[in-house]
């Protein structure tokens, strides 16, 4: 897709307007040649608001992802494949998509029919899965955020966009960070992530809030502790 | 109001007409006082928000200083994530730019998710003569597009529109851009939601191009962040094939970790939440998920002058959280669209002038739509010190000439030279005083400022004559 075929040096790097680029970066050292050095950036903000204990800090999360409308769950690891079958049940779902990496013994209490994440299959068939059950990479106490990164048991981003129901299974203590700050340390910038803060919502309309626009409308979250 | 910020008359006439809307001042009330309330709640949870400001202005203003340097090293990690790179100078070369990236997929037709850089540039009109349709889907701007307006806030485009309005644009529009909205569409906010899922929904499923914006760039990393709340940002980010992120020279950040910054001052000081519902954040391609072609588009149009001003270059650190429309007392009023650019309220009135100039009459106007209280630098999340950089700007205006912009600038200058001497000053400050009594109410013939508003009485005695005598 490069257009700038046959150009020499950085400019080959880029797309169109190469001349613009030199003349951008000329435009920019020309006006900051005479500024004042900018100071190194002082980090003294915290590193987290919270207490180092792991009981309170899953407490807190669980409390606010309940606050932005997440419906929050508890249970072991014994606990977790009939939850998520109840869970199923309740919804009336028919079809559960998961990821590949998903343990399959999560599922294994559920009567829902599985439907594998596979590259070819359409947005449009996505629309029809009625619900879609993950893991994560990671969850933030402070602000009721769980992060997905599309590892084995996420799966690609789309799927946990265009079905309407979302379970996301966390797992405590592990997974659970209580900042911002914590979170970014232990991700991976280079794949795609994505932060979730509660069911999709809008208040475009006089600032009333409305669960659900284009992303999942209910999301369930299920954290089960070792 | 309809139809393009081109030919705006000046803030002053746009303003009366806005403040004569009884309508248009009761929504706009109501928004701006829920959300700065909310706002100051959920800054008042972090006992370091002033540290993060401090973090965040010095980030920002490390980046504007080493700007060659951090765009040049995003350029080579984009490309090295499988992206390619292109720079525009102005709003023509980016509008041509997209068009013919649109253009070599063979599509007719792009979903957007809201970019204020995009609406900067034109870039809908401009797809729109190369035969091209771009759909707007976060619901205020959908809300926007479908009525033929203009967004009126940085971070809720369609504040100025009530539900009733809102039902009565989608009731009348919907049907001739696609799926039309149900017949029994009532005005609940929920149903209107419902109308704008279902109308967007069949468009998402279809689309093979995404244009959006960025609210930040990763140098470091090459990674790209949208904050969104609906979901139409990851529908456009990682449902079709080509994505196209138009964004400004100055959103690029040096590390992943200054991005911890700005994730916790953003959504605190716009949307006034913890977090937003959905961050979105890229790294060029990934195999097997998402677009498998990107393009990041460079944006300078007025920015490299912006940065060369030692005053206004400051402008460049918005992170277009839109608090400071929210408290401004001025916009609250005037409302979004007296301003005249995507870029309304007080960082509108500074930004605005400095990327078009100050040649047209809206925008030498501009700097003068404050009453300058300051409201608008102590909530900015990046201390952008907004009532300094209007003052600069009126120095600005008023040395070019022009009609009222002379008076004033001989005022000052009259007491400036008194305020230096300061027998003129106590001289000049005794015979107002004793004079007082002969004062008129107001000044006449030097406009709208003093037609509305009395002139403050003069006290018996000067200050200084007070410190002279019984005062100490």
């Amino acid at each position: 897709m490069t257009r700038g075929d046959g150009e020499t040096g950085a400019a080959s790097r880029t797309g169109t307007g190469t001349g613009s680029r030199d003349r951008i970066l000329a435009r920019v050292r020309t006006a900051v040649a005479d500024a004042r050095e900018a100071p190194e950036v002082t980090r003294d903000y915290l590193t987290t608001h919270t207490p180092d204990d792991p009981a309170a800090v899953l407490d807190l999360l669980h409390e606010n992802l309940a606050e932005y409308r997440a419906l929050v769950h508890r249970t072991d690891a014994e606990g977790l494949p009939p939850l998520l079958a109840r869970l199923l049940a309740e919804r009336g779902s028919a079809t559960v998509l998961a990821p590949a990496g998903l343990p399959p013994e999560w599922l294994g209490a559920t009567d829902a029919v599985r439907v594998q994440d596979r590259p070819e299959s359409t947005a449009a068939e996505l629309d029809a899965v009625d619900s879609v059950v993950t893991g994560c990479a990671l969850a933030i106490a402070e602000t009721g955020t769980i992060v997905l990164d599309g590892g084995p048991d996420q799966g690609r981003r789309r799927i946990t966009l265009v079905p309407d129901h979302h379970i996301c299974v966390v797992r405590a203590p592990d997974q659970v960070v209580a900042s911002v700050p914590r979170a970014m340390v232990r991700l991976d910038p280079t794949r795609p992530l994505t932060w979730i803060s509660g069911p999709s919502a809008t208040s475009d309309i006089e600032l009333d809030r409305v669960e659900g626009v284009h992303g999942p409308r209910t999301l369930e979250v299920v954290l089960v502790s070792d | 109001m309809s139809g393009t910020f081109v030919g705006m008359p000046a803030f002053p006439e746009a303003a009366r007409d806005a403040v004569g809307n009884t309508t248009l001042r009761a929504n706009l009330r109501h928004a701006t006082h829920t959300i700065r309330d909310k706002r100051a709640k959920a800054v008042a949870e972090l006992a370091d928000w002033q540290q993060l400001r401090e973090a965040g202005k010095q980030i920002k203003n490390h980046t504007l200083r080493h700007l060659e340097r951090y765009l040049v090293q995003l350029e080579e990690s984009v490309v090295r994530a499988g992206g390619t790179v292109h720079w525009a100078a102005d709003a023509d070369e980016a509008n041509r730019i997209v068009a013919d990236l649109v253009k070599a997929t063979g599509e007719r037709e792009v979903v957007k998710v809201k970019s204020m850089a995009t609406q900067e540039i034109g870039l809908n009109e401009a797809l729109a003569a190369e035969g091209i349709s771009a759909y707007e889907t976060d619901l205020a701007e959908l809300i926007v597009q479908l009525g033929r307006d203009l967004p009126s806030h940085i971070l809720v485009p369609a504040i100025h529109r009530n539900r009733g309005e809102i039902r009565d644009i989608f009731r009348e529009e919907m049907g001739k851009w696609g799926r039309a909205a149900p017949d029994a569409l009532t005005d609940s906010p929920a149903e209107l939601a419902e109308a704008a899922r279902l109308h967007l929904r069949e468009k998402f499923l279809r689309a093979k191009v995404g244009v959006s914006g960025a609210n930040f760039m990763v140098a470091e990393t090459g990674t790209l962040v949208v904050f969104e709340s609906e979901g139409n940002g990851r529908m456009c980010l990682t449902l079709p094939e080509t994505l196209i992120s138009v964004v400004g020279i100055e959103k690029v950040i040096p590390t992943w970790q200054d991005l911890e910054v700005f994730l916790q001052t953003l959504p605190r000081s716009s949307t006034a939440e913890r977090m937003n519902p959905y961050t979105s954040m890229w790294t060029g391609t990934t195999d097997g998920d998402g677009p498998s072609v990107f393009h990041l588009v460079l944006l300078d149009n007025g920015r490299t002058d912006t940065l060369a001003d030692e005053v206004g270059r400051q402008a460049l650190r918005c992170i277009r959280c839109s608090a400071c429309l929210n408290v401004c007392p001025v916009y609250e009023r005037a409302g979004g669209h007296a301003y005249g650019s995507v870029y309304p309220g007080p960082i509108g009135a500074i930004l605005s002038p400095q990327l078009r100039g100050t040649e047209s009459e809206i925008d030498a106007s501009l700097p003068y739509a404050s009453s300058l209280c300051g409201a608008c630098y102590e909530v900015c999340p990046v201390a952008i010190d907004i009532p300094e950089v209007l003052v600069h700007l009126r120095e600005r205006v008023a040395d070019r000439g022009g009609k009222g912009h002379r008076l004033e600038k001989a005022a000052m200058k009259a007491a400036s030279w008194a305020m230096d001497r300061p027998g003129v000053m106590a001289a000049a400050e005794r015979a107002a005083t004793r004079t007082r009594r002969l004062h008129p109410k107001k000044v006449p013939g030097t406009g709208a400022w003093t037609d509305s508003r009395a002139l403050p009485e003069l006290p018996e005695k000067s200050f200084r004559d007070w410190w002279k005598g019984e005062g100490r």
